[in-house]
């Protein structure tokens, strides 16, 4: 039988070397320390949407469906536009037929399962539209409960999903607050807006920025003090989703009314 | 009392699970890319694959915008951007450009009444700039018809030059 | 379809891509964890703090607790949308996520029950290869069972009374280590739905503490069921084998009869110790809900004590907990009595799992909407059946298959063993 002081030592021991492989963890991470010397990185990219003039056409998901493959007839998508009706007695109705893909075309509230509901026009005290997206947060939650790490941000802030590595556990749909994130429909993987990273890198803007006529859309370089973008988010009144959450959003809103989800 | 440890079976099982540990490592080793690790980000927001960014930045671009058009459609291009359809990027009607004109030959002109409603089925929505779109009820508003049959879409406050019909209300 | 779309009815505004990603595998998951936890929970109460009386039902549900390890698997595997990979949890593991635990845990779990029903067996496997080994002739089946069992014994053979002695102390040392490990087992389960900031109903730090409570209420629940029905099989073929010649020593009915309600009562006292400790956690975090009426507090209103009311208080809270417990309490405790108060608890703590993985999907993340989930029932693609009915009957069935198998080569009656 083992004594005490022989179990101490070879107890010390094996400790010690399960201890080593743990410390290649993160103790320092040499590339985030020279990439936060270097000031951050020169580019995050950041969402900002007006929601004032945001008309409801759905071309922006029509866009979107097109240019990155997302099954036109499925009901998933990365980017969608809700309609939220508020009538005269504080009742605030929402819907969001088909993502909005088709646009908003009936003055009907789309109740899926509970119906159609009639609204009388001179009942309407406000109505407006809001697009919504991924909103690549600076905690991105989904990226924090990946299991293996097939979901993960880039550099500049993108939050992408790495087809060949996710294994289907749907941790990070559950774990997004905002509800961007689906299954692929014929993939069988984790998908959600990539803010259109192929375009970005290429000096094109994201393709939903691009369809929209009314420019509800914009995307820029937070990085940037000369981007447009830039300007209006550090100076205008902008407000983002679900701040309480703590994942530090970067799609930012003009015109954000307190019923907007 | 000798301490053998080879003598004493109570060690046994812990070869078993040395050797399970050392299959999972070995795995390891054949299964992960060698790129993988932690990156720009840290081990929280940045465990991954890094040859993957890479990936998605060689996606396809399908729309290329309508400057693009321009080089080619000038007349066309001229003519709706003089009218209050300017802001609508060709592609918005017309489908993406992919590789046009070499991959399609020709893009597709969308007539379908589903496109034009989209902004112009009337909604009762007077302090947002949807209700401030010309609209016409989808329903009631010649609904067997095309929109174009005497609307013309590159600019809305003419008739359509194709189809000579009577004056339109812009 | 897209995943979630054949069993998701949405009522009014649910975010477009939000469906019930999480179904009728993720209720069963961690059921069958809870279970693998509870029994061997059960079986270490014997194992080192020596409550003598439950010594038979210890090696019983220690190998149940073996027989339940891989089927803990098969509802993940059922889920994941892309289970050949699902390896990848070990290979690159993200331990900020808690499902990441799950590699580690699972696998150090599985290697402790096993090495601890090793050592429990050791003895009986020896005895086993001497007696086969002493045998002249040996026919086909026999010479498989000497190689089977060499193979167990990996080489040691020494009985004696010292090598015996090392046997129990490694089965105490491990089923010591094994009990916070089938806690970790277990409660990571619950973190993995408490952590969720996304999900109203899950985010509570009450979650894991609430699941470990359940789980060991649910594995000492079911060890007692299956040895109440073993034991009525044993007093069957008692009866029915009594002049014929058989391998196993079998016992008269009045000695299976007395030893078993005495070992049920015993077993049933913790259960109503832990039963009490889970109820009160559920009722807390009930409590504070609807004291603190934060922003969810609107909508899960309407799911508790509305939409769910009868999954909740009638079966869960009411048959699952408030029916067993006065059962357990009624003085004069029978066995028909208690196999119907532990059925009820099995039903009560998979209403819990239900009402907490279902319920938690019940409404949208925009407050603002409903989603009801239909559990598929005929499996006409290979999703519904997954993600159906099917799916978890083959999950609920295969560990009694299993345990039947290892009990062909690991009795848990009769046996000669170190303990």
């Amino acid at each position: 039988m083992i004594n005490r002081r022989e179990f101490c030592k070879k107890a010390m021991i094996m400790v010690g070397g399960i201890a080593l492989p743990l410390t290649a963890l993160e103790v320092f991470n040499p590339k985030r320390l020279q990439a936060e010397k270097d000031g951050k990185g020169k580019v995050r990219w950041v969402f900002l949407v007006d929601i004032h003039k945001c008309v409801g056409c759905g071309l922006c998901v029509k866009a979107c469906k097109i240019e990155n493959e997302v099954t036109w007839d499925a009901n998933v998508t990365r980017t969608w536009v809700e309609r939220y009706v508020v009538t005269k007695d504080g009742q605030v109705n929402i819907d969001c037929t088909k993502g909005a893909r088709d646009g908003f075309t009936s003055q009907k509230i789309d109740q899926a399962h509970a119906g159609l509901k009639e609204i009388k026009p001179e009942e309407i005290a406000k109505a407006f539209f809001v697009p919504k997206l991924c909103n690549h947060c600076d905690n991105p939650p989904c990226v924090q409960v990946c299991p293996v790490g097939a979901t993960y941000q880039t550099q500049d802030g993108v939050v992408l999903v790495d087809r060949t590595w996710c294994i289907g556990c749907g941790y990070c749909v559950m774990g997004c607050p905002y509800g961007v994130r689906y299954f692929h429909p014929e993939l069988h993987v984790a998908e959600k807006c990539t803010l259109c990273y192929h375009r970005l890198c290429k000096g094109m803007m994201s393709a939903c920025v691009d369809a929209c006529p009314f420019g509800a859309r914009r995307v820029g370089n937070i990085m940037d003090p000369n981007d447009p973008v830039t300007k209006i988010i550090t100076t205008e009144q902008v407000n983002v989703l679900k701040e309480e959450f703590g994942t530090k959003p970067q799609v930012f809103y003009l015109g954000f009314s307190r019923e907007v989800k | 009392m000798e301490v053998n440890i080879l003598k004493n079976h109570v060690w046994r099982p812990l070869f078993i699970v040395f050797a399970i540990v050392g299959g999972i490592l070995l795995a390891r080793t054949l299964l992960v890319p060698s790129d993988f690790g932690i990156h720009e980000r840290g081990y929280m927001y940045g465990w991954h694959r890094k040859s993957n960014e890479a990936e998605w930045k060689a996606y396809r671009v399908k729309y290329k915008t309508s400057k693009v058009c321009a080089e080619c459609h000038k007349d066309k291009y001229n003519d709706i951007k003089d009218s209050p359809h300017a802001a609508i990027s060709c592609e918005n009607c017309h489908g993406p450009n992919y590789d046009h004109p070499n991959d399609p030959l020709g893009l597709t002109i969308d007539r379908k009444r589903e496109l034009c409603i989209r902004c112009h089925s009337y909604l009762p929505y007077k302090d947002n700039i949807r209700g401030k779109i010309p609209g016409i009820d989808p329903v009631k508003h010649y609904p067997q018809a095309e929109c174009i049959l005497c609307h013309y879409p590159h600019n809305p406050t003419k008739p359509n030059p194709k189809h000579p019909k009577p004056e339109v209300k812009s | 379809m897209v995943h979630g779309e054949a069993w998701t009815l949405k009522e009014f505004f649910v975010y477009p891509n939000e469906y019930i990603y999480w179904s009728i595998q993720i209720v069963m998951y961690p059921f069958m964890t809870g279970l693998v936890a509870g029994a061997f929970v059960l079986s270490s109460l014997y194992h080192v703090f020596g409550v003598k009386q439950l010594k038979d039902i210890a090696r019983f549900s220690l190998v149940f607790s073996l027989a339940l390890l891989p089927v803990a698997m098969m509802p993940l595997m059922l889920h994941l949308q892309q289970p050949q990979r699902g390896i990848y949890v070990m290979m690159t593991p993200h331990f900020t996520s808690a499902i990441a635990a799950f590699g580690i845990v699972f696998t150090t779990y599985g290697l402790i029950v096993a090495s601890e029903i090793w050592f429990v067996y050791r003895q009986f496997i020896v005895e086993t290869v001497m007696e086969l080994r002493a045998k002249q002739q040996r026919s086909t089946v026999e010479s498989l069972r000497l190689t089977l069992y060499s193979l167990l014994s990996m080489g040691a053979m020494d009985l004696s009374p010292e090598a015996l002695h090392k046997d129990e102390k490694a089965v105490s040392i491990l089923a010591g280590i094994g009990i916070p490990v089938a806690c970790f087992l277990h409660g990571y389960a619950g973190f993995i739905f408490g952590s969720v900031k996304a999900n109203a109903l899950w985010m509570t730090p009450l979650m894991p503490v609430i699941f470990i409570c359940s789980a060991v209420v649910s594995g000492i629940a079911l060890c007692i069921v299956t040895y109440i029905i073993t034991m009525e099989i044993r007093k069957l073929l008692s009866t029915w084998k009594n002049k014929k010649k058989s391998y196993m020593r079998l016992p008269s009915i009045e000695e299976l009869k007395s030893a078993e309600i005495h070992v049920v009562t015993i077993t049933v006292k913790y259960l109503v110790m832990f039963l009490v400790l889970a109820i009160t956690l559920e009722l807390l975090d009930l409590i504070f809900r609807t004291y603190t009426a934060v922003k969810s507090w609107d909508i899960l209103r309407r799911i508790i004590y509305e939409r769910d009311f009868f999954k909740i208080f009638i079966l869960q809270y009411g048959f699952g907990n408030l029916v067993p417990f006065i059962i357990f309490l009624r003085p004069g405790l029978t066995i028909r009595r208690a196999l119907v108060g532990t059925l009820l608890v099995l039903m009560g703590v998979f209403m819990m799992r239900w009402n907490v993985v279902i319920g938690g999907q019940a409404f949208s993340a925009s407050f603002s909407g409903f989603m009801e989930y239909r559990l598929p029932i005929w499996p006409s693609t290979v999703e519904l059946y997954k993600e159906g009915l099917f799916g978890a009957l083959t999950v609920i069935t295969t560990p009694f298959v299993l345990f039947y198998l290892v009990t062909r080569v690991l009795p848990v009656f009769g046996v000669k063993d170190s303990h």
